[in-house]
């Protein structure tokens, strides 16, 4: 079964997103919603598509995600690493420069 | 300089209030980022992988002083305390927040500057020598005729949406410093028989997924026809270029399944519609221009003062920058001096506010205030006495700017790659910088010689890479970087398109192919003075990847 979340970049600043269980976004994929089936994502799809009519997000997609026993999301491509955390070359820039 | 007219003026101040009421629109739910797209890239504005990116035009790579702090203002005041130059001439940030950038566009207003043409469908910036008015072995200043396309090609209504976007180059000295063959137009200066200043005109060339070297489609267009033969291509390809697929929709595909024949004779038909139009350029209107170009009062000095040759000699790592660094200059007693933005181990094309703000003052001391921006992502001080070389060499040490590489393997074009691009495949800066590490001995590189190696993170070739004597093409490979090697391309006179020479390799393993490439070509040289691609011509490929894929 291939586990997704929902992510995008904010309107504002393009910073990247997530999609949360509760509905909001967050900047941390490790609170991400993990979607399965066929429901969940037309679920997700469909906040996704209302957040960008809101002015929250633009270019929302699934992204593929890995998910440990305890839980623990991983992610699986460098792409999505690189989203996640910031420039590889620049530790002191993006969301790693932040933890 | 180029500089703004009223139109010019007039015209950016409008644009501002428009994108500010644009982006105003956009936030409270008006524009839906289907409509807002477009608008923003008209503006330079992409949106990327970590933050929007603003790409702000230097026109054909030429700006000034009060320029240089205006961008290090935005650097730290909007930005992440930084920019990156490109090899289109022009600069971008990487951060900028969406509602600071209508603000970010009034501050470089205030300087003449905008972000107009650096993105979407149009002609965009023409790219130049960056030796302009000052090579030795120049024919005529071809920024003169730079400055005749921006203002001819500013906001064309009829090219605004072209099949895809358009660049163009102009050179007027005999090396080709501006890489012509490899853009959709390309313009050589030259003086016919007669005496008369015209253009070799090229077409067709370019990098991306698929590669071409331009075609001549004609030998001399005396110099007063150049905007109608221009227009006559642009023409051309608006009507006949492909809009159905934009992978084949550059001119390069027009002309490569059309055919030059063919093509010159439709731009012909076309061009002798509009020839004597009011495209044709007055001579007055050439000779106005041209002042804006003229040459500053140089001094009367003479080369290689005693001064110079006393801090070479009493100044090792002086006397390497001159070496690598400084080039002649047309006038006597003057050097053009290269500032490398490629310090070891640092990502190509950065630079930090401080550093910007540090280029401005030296430009104001020792340079007439001028500045250049190179399509290889360095800067060019172009007026600089030579008995004042090594003040400036010592105020770019202090920041980090002294790094005497120029031309050689530590001197690479890379793309923002992975790391901050949302087209890209593979990372680049991290490649471009642990070769850089790898051949950080500055002897080491200079016993390999002139060898250009040029870094892409996906097939876009934004990174050259096509035309690199050593190319470096990222791609992804079942969820892994993948870099392949390209040998052989070139981007000068001799223009050509590198072979790839076998399978690729990971991102560990990259650097180290790279190293067995320069090390063969060291070891198979008849001599010192044969270069790498002179090896390469001679040998080809085969003792290479013999020497890569040994078991």
């Amino acid at each position: 079964m291939t586990l997704q979340m929902m992510t995008a970049s904010r309107l504002l600043d393009g910073e990247v997103v997530y999609l949360c269980d509760d509905g909001t976004w967050s900047e941390d994929y490790s609170s991400a919603r993990v979607v399965a089936d066929s429901a969940e994502v037309a679920e997700a799809q469909t906040i996704a598509r209302d957040a960008e009519r809101a002015q929250t997000i633009v270019g929302a997609y699934l992204a593929k995600v890995g998910r440990a026993d305890d839980g623990t999301l991983s992610l699986l491509s460098m792409k999505e690493t690189i989203r996640a955390t910031g420039p590889t070359t620049r530790r002191d820039l993006g969301k790693q420069a932040r933890v | 300089m180029y500089r703004y007219d009223e139109f010019d003026h007039s015209f950016v101040t409008q644009r501002v209030t428009q994108f500010r009421d644009q982006v105003a629109r956009r936030l409270s739910g008006e524009l839906s980022e289907d409509e807002f797209k477009p608008l923003r890239l008209m503006n330079g504005l992409y949106l990327q992988l970590h933050a929007y990116m603003l790409r702000v035009a230097i026109p054909y790579g030429c700006f000034n002083a009060r320029q240089m702090r205006m961008l290090a203002h935005i650097a730290r005041t909007y930005d992440k305390g930084y920019g990156h130059f490109t090899t289109r001439q022009n600069i971008q940030y990487n951060w900028p927040v969406l509602q600071d950038v209508p603000a970010i566009l009034d501050d470089l207003a205030s300087v003449e500057m905008h972000a107009l043409q650096t993105s979407g469908n149009c002609i965009r910036n023409t790219t130049s020598d960056q030796y302009a008015g000052v090579a030795t072995d120049e024919i005529e200043d071809p920024r003169v005729y730079c400055e005749i396309i921006r203002q001819w090609s500013s906001i064309h209504p009829e090219f605004t949406f072209l099949p895809r976007k358009f660049k163009v180059a102009v050179t007027g000295a005999r090396t080709d410093r501006a890489a012509i063959r490899v853009h959709d137009i390309g313009l050589a200066l030259k003086r016919n028989e007669s005496g008369d200043i015209g253009f070799e005109v090229y077409v067709g060339g370019g990098q991306g997924r698929t590669p071409m070297i331009a075609r001549l489609i004609c030998e001399f267009l005396p110099r007063e026809h150049l905007l109608s033969y221009l227009e006559a291509i642009l023409r051309v390809y608006n009507q006949y270029g492909r809009r159905d697929n934009k992978y084949k929709a550059r001119i390069k595909i027009l002309v490569h399944e059309t055919g030059i024949d063919e093509i010159r004779t439709r731009v012909d038909e076309e061009w002798a519609r509009i020839k004597d139009s009011a495209l044709s350029l007055p001579a007055d209107e050439i000779e106005r221009i041209n002042r804006y170009f003229a040459p500053p009062d140089y001094e009367n000095l003479v080369d290689q003062p005693s001064v110079l040759a006393a801090m070479r000699f009493e100044h090792r790592d002086f006397d390497r920058w001159v070496r690598a660094n400084v080039v002649a200059h047309k006038h006597p007693g003057y050097a053009i001096a290269n500032i490398s933005l490629k310090p070891i181990g640092d990502a190509p094309g950065d630079i930090t506010a401080e550093q910007m703000d540090r280029v401005a003052d030296l430009a104001e001391r020792y340079s007439l205030g001028e500045i250049r921006a190179t399509h290889e992502q360095n800067l060019t001080l172009a007026h600089v006495r030579q008995d004042a070389l090594f003040d400036l060499w010592q105020g770019l040490d202090e920041v980090g700017l002294a790094t005497a590489n120029l031309g050689m393997i530590s001197d690479m074009i890379a793309c923002p790659g992975l790391d901050y691009c949302s087209l890209a495949n593979a990372r680049a800066i991290p490649v471009a910088q642990r070769i850089s590490t790898r051949f950080a001995d500055l002897e080491r590189q200079y016993s390999i010689g002139e060898l250009k190696l040029k870094i892409s993170g996906c097939i876009n070739a934004c990174g050259h890479h096509h035309v690199g004597h050593i190319g470096i093409l990222g791609v992804d490979r079942k969820g892994l970087e993948n870099y392949q090697i390209t040998l052989g391309g070139s981007a000068d006179n001799a223009a050509a398109i590198g072979q790839v020479i076998g399978p690729g390799f990971g991102y560990d393993e990259v650097v180290d192919a790279v190293e067995k490439i320069v090390n063969t070509y060291v070891d198979v040289r008849t001599s010192c003075d044969e270069t790498f691609l002179q090896t390469f011509q001679r040998v080809g490929m085969e003792p290479f990847r013999e020497r890569l894929y040994a078991a």
